[in-house]
């Protein structure tokens, strides 16, 4: 059996009603990190109805597993998951912490990596992109990155240090911010 | 052999650029997107459970002084992967205008009232069977900017999650037989007039309530798995 797939659509502006913020939790032991930035349009104008929705591993690089049987547990297992709004100057501030290295398909292992979903007015489904981490190491060997053009990679790398980065999603033109097909 | 998911189907998506809804013009990206293959991180979902919704969240006509305006409904459906997997216990938000097509929000108005018995948003999860339930008003068509005269027809916004990032969807709920669906951009995004008839829900007397509230049923289908070798 093959169903068609439902069309995507629009957040729209007014998309905050339904789609409250969500705090990142942060595992024991996990090192807090700060992401601020902006989302700017073609004009380098400030978007102030972006929503933006973080996935990340935990601290060993694991994700939750839904159980197999089917049976619906009494407490959600969100770690890993946040939405924030962007401000009235597109201003965004992330609460998150460093993840672990996510198993690669086929093997080795993943960058620590947040995945990213940005949906807005004026975006009929939404955006995925990934935010990496600067100074990590394993950044040179990470299989994603590695299929991003060189020169645009830095577009997914998050600037600064100590746990307070800044990373900006520029919609179009020069500096646009790598999105993928997913 | 690895789990990932069915890329879109041709014709059920639409593109990012899409010059009748004008605000794709200075939004939608203009280099070509790098494919993403699905690890871990893509395949991978929030696990929802009972705590995540409140008893009383699939009724957005309820927790206010009085009734909302308007006309109740009821609307609900199946959430399936495309595959016609049910997506089980996962959460379903919506949001929507009031009955005279304003939204409680500040950058909304002043085309029409505030009604101050309704907020228009709701939370459901979805059962094992993948169905959902929410009791609400009909929400009223809006004037926008986005050409002379443009009116969007009456809609509800709806929020999946899924089992996995990848099988994200935002899309809008549309009414049977509205006017004003030919001439909306948004709704015309994509080419495929069986894609396109999927966002519209259908009268569902089995869900009405007499003398109380009318129903309408809504499916959605998400993307579903298949296997892959992995590549070595």
């Amino acid at each position: 059996m093959s169903l068609q797939q439902s069309t995507s659509q629009t957040f729209g502006p007014y998309f905050h009603i339904g789609l409250k913020p969500i705090a990142v939790r942060l595992p024991a032991g996990a090192k807090p990190v700060v992401i601020t930035g902006r989302v700017l349009d073609g004009d380098g104008k400030p978007v102030s109805d972006a929503a933006i929705e973080t996935w990340q591993a935990d601290l060993t690089g694991a994700y939750p597993v839904p159980s197999t049987d089917g049976s619906y547990p009494a407490t959600s297992t969100l770690a890993g998951l946040g939405r924030v709004p962007t401000d009235a100057e597109g201003r965004f501030r992330i609460d998150t912490y460093l993840p672990g290295c996510v198993a690669a398909p086929g093997g080795g292992l993943q960058a620590p990596h947040i995945l990213v979903a940005i949906g807005m007015r004026g975006l009929l489904k939404h955006l995925v992109t990934r935010i990496y981490f600067p100074g990590e190491a394993a950044n040179a060997d990470d299989p994603v990155l590695k299929l991003v053009p060189a020169d645009r990679r830095d577009t997914l790398i998050a600037r600064g240090a100590s746990g307070e980065l800044q990373w900006d999603v520029v919609l179009q033109g020069a500096g646009e911010t790598v999105f993928f097909d997913c | 052999m690895i789990e990932v998911y069915r890329r879109s189907m041709q014709g059920t998506q639409p593109e990012y650029r899409f010059p009748p809804y004008g605000s794709t013009a200075k939004r939608a990206p203009t280099k070509l997107l790098v494919m993403l293959p699905h690890t871990l991180s893509e395949t991978t979902g929030p696990v929802f459970g009972h705590d995540s919704v409140k008893a009383r969240e699939f009724d957005l006509t309820a927790g206010h002084a009085d009734l909302p305006l308007g006309k109740r409904i009821v609307v609900s459906g199946r959430v399936l992967d495309d595959g016609g997997k049910p997506v089980r216990h996962t959460l379903v938000e919506i949001w929507q205008a009031n009955s005279a097509g304003r939204y409680r929000h500040p950058n909304d108005g002043p085309h029409s009232p505030l009604d101050p018995n309704f907020t228009g948003c709701g939370r459901a999860m979805t059962d094992a069977e993948g169905r959902y339930r929410f009791v609400t008003i009909e929400p009223g068509a809006y004037p926008w900017r986005n050409h002379y005269n443009a009116w969007r027809p009456k809609h509800i916004h709806f929020s999946l999650w899924g089992e996995a990032f990848t099988q994200r969807l935002v899309t809008q709920m549309y009414f049977p037989g509205d006017p004003l669906l030919p001439f909306d951009p948004i709704f015309n995004c994509v080419t495929d007039t069986k894609a396109r008839d999927r966002l519209v829900s259908s009268l569902d007397w089995e869900a009405t309530i007499p003398e109380s509230a009318i129903g309408y049923r809504f499916d959605i289908v998400l993307r579903g798995r298949h296997a892959t070798p992995v590549e070595r």
